[in-house]
Formats: structure tokens, sequence, C-alpha cells
């Protein structure tokens, strides 16, 4: 019987932790992958929504590189206990609401319990050093090895050399000579380890894999938070926020209307959760209420919003089906809001 | 043998790959799953995750948006 040592990888569905995976794996150890879902996310099908993005790959990017690296590749829903890391920053956030070391903190703790209990021997993550500005720096590196009770079992094959030797290393689990010293934000040497792989349809997706280093989304949500005067959140909230337009014309409610046919399809899921309305005289978008409705004039102000985002823009008068929480349905005739009434400051 | 159905409908990917690999877990090499899925992504994701893992994948049908993936469990 072969002593084969065991490795978990952090997979992303990004190219640095494919690379990081596969320099191991080719030096026998057996690897499997460990990839974790916050509900913040970009992956596929996200980008999918969208009926622009329809043609482009409905395909989860970490399983995506599982099978190519011929790995198994384990899933694990976080959304819970990842509302602590968002909320309660050790470290604090980035240039948006990421908190990137926390995060990847947190990621790394939760690997070493399933290397406990899978009886794996180390860890192993994509991450170079100096390629992000917060939790790829040496000294954050270094707080992620320290702080997550990883006992120098944690491995960056992509920037190994950089460092002081690990377990890994020491033991002659794998051989430091064959691992890299990459440092720094240029993508060049892991395209042309790509290369060299045969890897081509990798994912490369602007600003990570994560919808919380994205300034549009972070805003979204610190409306969200600000208005409810709580920061809790549930998965169907954080989904929310990445579709539609958002506008908020009272500090008690806000709109989510469709942008296309795509996000309309994608709202429909989650309308009976919410008043919603719809224009019936012309086409237009499903429309979201989210908050509190106070008044009838409330509803008339997002039927005029709805209106507006609607064919009927320009009409004199256009119909919206409200339908209410309990299911009552009824009918409104408005005057569609004329773009000068709409502040700037509504759109979030 | 035994042979069980899992309700994913309304749920979006990845979580009905979590749920399906969760409930694979407590399942025997031979069972048969029968998960049921309104995401179009599972059509992809769930057959992938099978083939990383060794299971197979026995049916799949999409009839007016609601899926029935039947899988084989290969421990």
């Amino acid at each position: 019987m072969t002593n084969q040592r065991r490795a978990v990888a952090l997979i992303s569905g990004g190219l640095d932790s494919m690379l990081a995976a596969k320099l191991v794996l080719d030096q026998g150890v057996h690897v499997e992958g460990i990839n974790f879902y916050t509900g913040f996310c970009v992956e596929g099908h996200t980008h999918a929504i969208r009926k622009k993005d329809r043609n482009r790959a409905k395909r989860n990017d970490a399983l995506w590189v599982a099978e190519q690296l011929g790995i198994k590749l384990h899933i694990i829903d976080v959304i819970d206990e990842y509302k602590d890391v968002l909320i309660n920053p050790k470290h604090g956030y980035g240039a948006n609401m990421n908190p990137c070391l926390d995060c990847k903190c947190f990621m790394v703790k939760k690997a070493q319990e399933w290397i406990t209990e899978n009886n794996f021997d180390f860890i192993i993550t994509g991450e170079v050093l100096g390629q992000r500005p917060m939790s790829q720096r040496r000294d954050t590196m270094q707080i992620v090895a320290r702080d997550t009770g990883t006992n120098n079992r944690l491995l960056r094959p992509l920037c190994a050399q950089r460092f002081e030797p690990t377990l890994p290393e020491t033991e002659g689990w794998v051989d430091r000579e064959r691992l890299l010293g990459l440092t720094g934000r240029s993508r060049k040497p892991q395209i042309e380890l790509a290369k060299s792989y045969g890897y081509s349809d990798y994912s490369q997706p602007a600003g990570g894999c994560c919808f919380l280093t994205d300034e549009a989304y972070s805003t979204k949500l610190v409306d969200m938070w600000t208005a409810r005067k709580d920061r809790d959140y549930s998965l169907d909230d954080i989904m929310l926020l990445k579709v539609g337009r958002h506008l908020r014309p009272k500090p008690h409610f806000k709109i989510i209307v469709g942008r296309e046919e795509g996000e309309n399809r994608f709202l429909e899921g989650y309308r009976k959760q919410f008043i919603h309305m719809r224009t019936t005289s012309h086409a237009g978008p499903l429309t979201l209420l989210d908050g509190t409705i106070q008044s009838k004039e409330d509803i008339e102000l997002a039927a005029r919003l709805c209106a507006r985002f609607s064919q009927g823009k320009n009409a004199p008068s256009v119909s919206i089906a409200i339908n209410e929480l309990n299911g009552n349905e009824y009918t409104l005739e408005v005057n569609p809001m004329k773009p000068d009434d709409i502040a700037e400051s509504w759109y979030v | 043998m035994s042979e069980e159905t899992l309700d994913l409908k309304g749920l979006l990917c990845p979580l009905p790959v979590i749920r399906t690999q969760n409930k694979i877990k407590t399942l025997d090499t031979g069972d048969i799953l029968v998960v049921l899925c309104t995401d179009p992504g599972t059509l992809h994701d769930i057959p992938a995750w099978c083939r990383i893992h060794g299971h197979e994948i026995v049916n799949s049908t999409n009839e007016s948006n609601e899926i029935a993936i039947t899988i084989r469990v290969a421990h």
C-alpha cells in the first residue's frame, strides 16, 4: 500500500486555483477540490440571467475546473455562516463591501476543518503574492496562515518559493523546486502556464469571482441595510441585488424593475414574495416593491415608475396590474412619470 | 436498493447541486435518486457533478420547465 498524501484545493472556478491544484496533482498527490458557496459568488448562471448573455456557457466554473483536472469537487453551502464574515469583518472591507482578508481566513479555516474530518494532509490555495491589494500581501498572507490553525499545512503552490517552506515541502510530500515563485498583478505567467497545460476555455471574470468587489452591487447592499436599519440578509435578498434597476423613491420602499426579458423571468420567481406590478396596456417590465408600502400614493408612485420603463412611457395613460401579497389583483390607470421627475438620487 | 426523490424546485444553482451532493452522501451504491428541479442550469451542473464523482445519470427529462434527473449512486 502506497502512502499517497492527500490535499484539498480551494477551487474558485478561476485560473489561479486551477493551476495551483494542477501543480500539486502533477507531483502524485491525491487532490480533491472544495468550493464554498456564499451567495455572492459570480458564476456562469448569474451572467446567464440576462438575455444578451444567453449564449455564454451556462456552467459552474468550479465544476468545470474539477472536470478538467479530473478531481472530485465538494461544494459547501456557507450562506448562513458567511453572514458574520460580511457583517463583522475583523480586518475591515476592501474598496467596496469585500471583506477579502476575513473571507480568506474563513475559507481556509473551513478547509482546515474539512481536512481534519476527512483525514487529508494539507490545503492548497491559488494565491499569488502581491496579486490582490488586501488578501494577497506578504503580511496578510502570513495572517491567514497564522490565524486559521493550519499548523503550516497551507501550501500556495503558485508563490511557495517566496515563503518559508511549509510542512508539505519540509516533509517531502511535494518537491518545492517544482512549485513557483510568482508575484505581482501580471496574469502573463498564469496564462502561459495554462497554455502549456492546454487549458484555454477557463473563466477570467473581471473583478474576481465575488459580487462584493463590485461597486454597484455594494452600493445596493448598503442601501438595503440602511433602509431596513438592520444588516441581516437572506439569500433571496442578495440574489435580488444582482438583477434589475433598483430605485428608491421613498426611504421606506424601493422598486426592482426588470431591464429585459431574462431579468423579468428571473424576477418572476420571486414575485409572490412581493407586491408586484406589470403593465397590461403596453409591453413592459415586471416590477417588485420591496419595503413597507404605507399608502395608495406609494403604490401610485411605483406604478408611474413602472409605466416609465414600459413601451407606454410616452402614452398619456398606461394600465398597470397590481398584485397584492394576499393574491388580490387590481388595475390602476397612471400617467407615466416624466424623466425629469425621477430624481437621480432614486437610482440605487 | 432504495429509490428516493428530492424536490429542488425553485432553487437556483449551485444549491440544487449542493443538495444532491449532500443527499447522495447518505445513500448506498446502486440506490436511485430522482431530483426535481426548475433551474435550467441543473441540466448541466448535476450531470457534471455526477461525472466527476462517478455517479451515473440514468435519465434526464425537461418538460414545461420541470426537470427530472435520475441518478444511480456509485460510491
